[in-house]
């Protein structure tokens, strides 16, 4: 009997203490735990484990080539597991002289190397980086071409260049508000089909363009993985943002339309797919990619109007005032003009790869939403007019997409 | 950024479709014109990316030289390291020359930074120049000290047995294991000698090669000589050269070149060891040579500043310098030469050489 009770006093007592540490402590101890054990395992560098097998894995990415007169400058970036030691480099079949990576480049680290080479405008160049064990590292520079400085008034010429493709072909496609507030509801069932079309167009291609740029960057940071986290941290986000506008409303006003929230998310995912294509030509216009002309911003032009209709479609039975649309129309349209900067000054293929997947899952979020809204009076989705309005958005901007891809 | 799908954009040469309307069309003119003059800007600049700032005069490997002493080995050493063995009087009155070569594996540093795994003879590339006089008996005791089987074949005249390859005499000769190759020194001439086991290419392209000279009874007449022995390294295994040279260190003689005398006669011992590629070739600037393919005449063939030589060819060069300065040789295909394989006489007055040739301090590129 007495045992007993000493043992239920312990007992007790420990759950006395238990309850006296408060609750973030209790979360921490494991924490804590965790780092000792990590940090022992590698102080002890692996017990058990051996020597590490096989030759050095040396992997670079060239994340960015920018030209300037008499030399070629590469941003690389290690993602491989080993450090890099970059010991010479070959321009088509030469030793040359550089400047940069003097030490070894470490894991995710990442080193500009500026190599002298009197390049020719329009000639290609095959680069060759000799790593310490004699390994190479092959870049290709394609059809040389001076990269622009960027000063002030590039910035500008970037921002005219974002305000041509994307904002004033979003307002003008707005233009069509009046029209489609006149339409009889069917009507404006296939203009909100042809609208899903659009927008379903536009993520396919947000996300195979977020592929194709995940593939070439560093495969560090997850590559292909980072467009479908992208996708997936946009279609989230908006989802979130979506259901807290709908409980506002609701608490303000009995249920109506909500077309007024409908329009702003689809503004976000059109201004987050304008943000991709702003990164996609401020970066060939940085890289001489890209020939600026009249064809091809009025290609651009036409693309993007179409986009303005999609925004103007949910809010046809509202009456929004004219600083609503307006600020509708920047959320979509002004982002290209960010993207055109950040494309020509600081493209990172791993970031636009995250963007383009951003684009994706938030006009995957914004078809999703819009879906409700093609159901006619007998409760069908997929109507025949809803078919036709889907297609048609699809071969629209197929088509006007051909206006600006060879 | 060449892979914009949808958005690989018009560059030009795109009939305008008469889209736009007037006003459109007047709103982007002003900033195409900005754009033509901002991509016409570079080739203004000057065709060569504007300027000569990367010209820098030649191609050279950053960081100047390797480290010589780790390598065990020099270049400039090596250009006029003769080896004629150790020599003892045969019964007969023949003169016997014996020499013991090892196989090894090292590290040896190509270029600046870069190591390549090479197996040598003795320790170097290209293995040490063998000479002996025409008629002389020759015993060659080699040690595979490697971990991979090697042989030794002498390009001459032996029998079968002697011939260093798998199958005959004593075949391939395992690691740890030893054997002698014996015969005489015929023709005279100019020859090398190589491991002969398969993977060839391979063998060869690792560093196991070097010079064999048989002089004629006669002799040659006298002259500053010189070994050059033509290779390249594979540091990738891609089966391409990555680094050319003379003597296994691209660009060694540019940075310190080799000194020789005016009006004296230079004869370079010319070997093409190269892999991978199928010919290589040597060529003099400012002066011209005899040409003796594979040295087994004592008339020249050709008098020529350019020779070209398959793998396996070699000849000798005979030449003087009339003029005293530096002047270039390098193999004349200008990859091989910008890729490591170019390199300097430095032409001295008569009288002391290292005196009257100023040796300019080795500066980095
Ligand atoms: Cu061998």
């Amino acid at each position: 009997m007495e045992a007993r009770g000493a043992t239920g006093e312990l007992g007790r007592e420990r759950g006395g203490a238990e309850r006296r540490l408060p609750g973030w402590v209790l979360g921490v101890i494991p924490l804590l735990l965790i780092v000792a054990a990590v940090g022992a395992f590698a102080a002890l560098d692996g017990p058990g484990l051996g020597e590490r097998r096989g030759p050095l894995v040396e992997e670079l990415a060239v994340e960015r080539t920018e030209l300037r007169p008499g030399v070629i400058e590469l941003t690389v970036r290690n993602d491989g597991p080993d450090a890099v030691s970059i010991a010479q480099v070959i321009v088509n079949d030469a030793f040359v002289s550089f400047d940069g990576a003097d030490e070894p480049i470490g894991r995710l680290e990442s080193e500009q190397v500026v190599v002298r080479q009197p390049w020719i405008e329009g000639e290609n160049y095959e680069i060759g980086l000799l790593t310490s064990t004699g390994a190479t590292i092959a870049h290709a520079v394609e059809a040389a071409v001076q990269t622009p400085e960027t000063d002030l008034s590039f910035y500008g010429l970037m921002a005219l260049l974002g305000i041509y493709v994307g904002v004033i072909p979003v307002a003008l496609g707005m233009l069509w508000l009046p029209w489609v507030r006149r339409i009889p509801p069917s009507w404006l069932r296939m203009v909100m089909a042809l609208t899903v079309g659009l927008l379903a167009f536009l993520g396919i291609d947000a996300t195979l363009e977020g592929l194709e740029l995940a593939g070439q960057g560093s495969q560090a940071f997850g590559g292909a993985a980072l467009v479908l986290i992208g996708a997936a941290v946009a279609y989230l986000s908006l989802t979130g943002v979506s259901a807290w506008l709908e409980g506002r409303r609701q608490r303000s006003e009995r249920a109506g339309a909500s077309g007024g929230s409908l329009a702003l998310l689809i503004a976000v995912g059109i201004g987050l797919h304008n943000l991709g294509e702003g990164l996609a030509i401020g970066t060939a216009y940085a890289t001489g990619a890209l020939a600026l002309g009249a064809f091809l911003v009025v290609g651009f032009a036409l693309h993007n109007t179409t986009e303005g209709l999609a925004i103007v479609a949910p809010v046809a039975r509202t009456g929004p005032s004219l600083g609503r649309l307006i600020t509708l129309g920047l959320i979509a349209g002004g982002p290209a003009v960010l993207g055109a900067w950040i494309g020509a000054s600081a493209f990172n293929t791993s970031v636009a790869a995250f963007l383009f997947g951003a684009g994706a899952g938030a006009i995957a979020q914004v078809i999703v939403q819009l879906m409700p809204t093609l159901r006619d009076d007998h409760g069908r989705t997929l109507h025949p007019r809803a078919v036709g309005g889907l297609l048609a958005g699809m071969a629209l901007m197929f088509a006007t997409g051909l206006l600006v891809s060879v | 950024m060449d892979q914009l799908t949808r958005r690989r954009l018009l560059a030009g040469g795109v009939p305008a479709l008469g889209l736009g309307a007037a006003a459109l069309h007047g709103a982007i003119g002003q900033p195409t014109a900005t754009a033509t003059a901002a991509a016409a800007a570079p080739g203004r600049a000057g065709d060569h990316g504007g300027g000569t700032a990367g010209h820098g005069g030649h191609a050279s490997f950053r960081g100047g030289e390797v480290d010589h002493e780790a390598n065990g080995f020099d270049p400039h050493e090596i250009v006029r390291d003769f080896d004629y063995g150790k020599t003892s009087k045969l019964p007969d009155g023949r003169t016997l020359r014996e020499w013991t070569l090892s196989a090894s594996e090292q590290e040896v540093e190509v270029a600046p930074g870069i190591k390549f795994p090479a197996w040598s003879f003795n320790g170097r590339i290209p293995g040490p120049t063998l000479r002996a006089t025409e008629g002389d008996r020759l015993r060659i005791r080699f040690v595979n000290g490697g971990r991979h089987p090697h042989t030794m074949h002498f390009h001459g005249i032996h029998t079968a047995a002697m011939d260093g390859v798998a199958g005959l005499g004593a075949g391939e000769i395992a690691p740890g294991e030893e054997t002698v190759y014996e015969f005489d020194a015929e023709p005279f001439g100019l020859h090398l000698y190589h491991c002969h086991v398969r993977p060839l290419a391979e063998h060869i392209a690792k560093g196991m090669y070097g010079t064999f000279i048989v002089d004629p009874k006669a002799g040659r007449p006298e002259a500053d000589e010189l070994v050059m022995v033509m290779n390249g390294f594979d540091t990738n295994f891609d089966r391409a050269n990555e680094v050319y040279a003379v003597n296994t260190i691209g660009f060694a003689y540019m940075n310190r070149p080799i000194q020789v005398v005016r009006d004296e006669l230079v004869r370079v011992y010319l070997v093409n060891a190269l892999e991978y590629d199928l010919i290589n070739s040597f060529h003099l600037h400012g002066n011209f040579f005899d040409y003796f393919p594979t040295g087994t005449s004592l008339k020249p063939t050709e008098f020529t500043d350019t020779v070209m030589q398959c793998q396996g060819q070699r000849g000798i060069l005979e030449m003087r310098f009339p003029h005293t300065g530096k002047f270039m040789f390098h193999a004349h295909q200008s990859e091989f030469a910008e890729l490591g394989w170019m390199s300097f006489f430095e032409v001295c007055e008569p009288g002391n050489r290292d005196a009257l040739c100023r040796i300019e301090p080795r500066k980095e590129p």
